[in-house]
């Protein structure tokens, strides 16, 4: 038996693993050009690690930021999908549907959406996505103010920082041949449009291309 | 206002709204299977390209430079399931050493 207790210990667990990485987030974005208001609100407000990364990673590339606005809200589509998935075992109504939906995020969802009872559902939730909330937004701050303080990013290696925390992201992804080749087909597309394109619209077009390609190479097999 | 912050309003308008969809439109509308197929390979495509651009574009060129081992290096603590900060960390570390010869 899954005690409530345990479920909050676990919950606690992933919220400090995970808070304490908005700390990259933070520097990396004030050192792409954010300031540090703009970084912590978008800690605030768009909440949703990917997403964030995205947006900073465009801008640190010289791209137009309705480009990266796109590529974060593409990458932020799936949190939907969360919410269609968890929504069942939280059963909320329409006014906590409103105040909870900003916390459905991929942790919060991973440590609500197995649960067999909808308290301790409920206790992985909110106990995961506000504890990510508070630390995600605390460690955001101390990254941008550390990261505006260094002068430039390249002596410290902060532009390879942030191929380092997608390739992080990506990761998981990587555990089947489908995942491999979308993410291949994505960096080949992309890299091929560098020269050629504005700068974001390698991401936009390598992505779409990506999942196309995987979408017409999954529909073949029978599943 | 700049673009840059009207960036960052579409962007917040946009996640939340997904968010906020999810936990309130009937299940069968989203649980079409292109739908459910195409969102899930959108986060590997796109990475994959935002992996690929952040570690070889520089200014619109293609140049290959401290980045690429700093890449390596994070593939390699991602395979000994290092934690995502320390991993990082020690990828800006190799990449900032590395250009101090």
């Amino acid at each position: 038996m899954t005690t409530d207790r345990s479920v909050i210990v676990d919950s606690l667990g992933v919220g400090i693993a995970t808070g304490t990485y908005g700390a990259s987030f933070g520097a990396i974005s004030a050192t792409s050009g954010l300031s540090v208001l703009q970084t912590c609100l978008l800690s605030l407000l768009v909440f949703t690690g990917a997403s964030q990364f995205a947006f900073v990673g465009v801008i640190a590339s010289g791209g137009n930021p309705f480009a990266g606005a796109f590529t974060a809200i593409l990458l932020g589509s799936r949190n939907m999908f969360y919410g269609v998935s968890i929504a069942p075992k939280l059963g909320l109504d329409a006014r906590s549907r409103f105040a909870s939906a900003h916390l459905v995020i991929d942790e919060s969802t991973a440590m609500a959406v197995t649960r067999e009872t909808q308290r301790q559902a409920r206790l992985g939730f909110y106990w995961t996505g506000l504890s990510i909330f508070v630390l995600w937004n605390l460690f955001t701050f101390l990254g941008a103010l550390a990261g505006n303080a260094i002068g430039d990013p390249r002596t410290y290696g902060l532009d390879a920082a942030v191929g380092a925390a997608f390739l992080g992201l990506l990761w998981p992804r990587l555990a089947t041949w489908q995942g491999r080749m979308v993410a291949l087909i994505g960096s080949a597309v992309a890299l091929g449009l560098v020269p050629f394109t504005s700068a974001g619209m390698p991401i936009i077009i390598g992505g779409a291309v990506a999942v196309l390609i995987g979408m017409l190479w999954g529909s073949r097999k029978p599943s | 206002m700049t673009p840059l912050w009207g960036g960052i309003a579409v962007m917040i308008a946009g996640c939340f709204a997904l968010k906020y969809a999810g936990l309130s439109v009937p299940e069968r509308v989203l649980q079409h299977r292109l739908t459910v197929r195409a969102t899930d390979l959108i986060p590997a495509g796109l990475l994959g390209a935002l992996i690929a651009v952040q570690v070889f574009a520089r200014d619109g060129e293609i140049e290959v430079d401290a980045r690429l081992l700093a890449l390596g290096v994070a593939a390699v603590l991602l395979t000994l399931r290092v934690p995502f900060l320390p991993m990082v960390f020690a990828a800006a570390l190799v990449a900032a050493l590395v250009r101090q010869f």
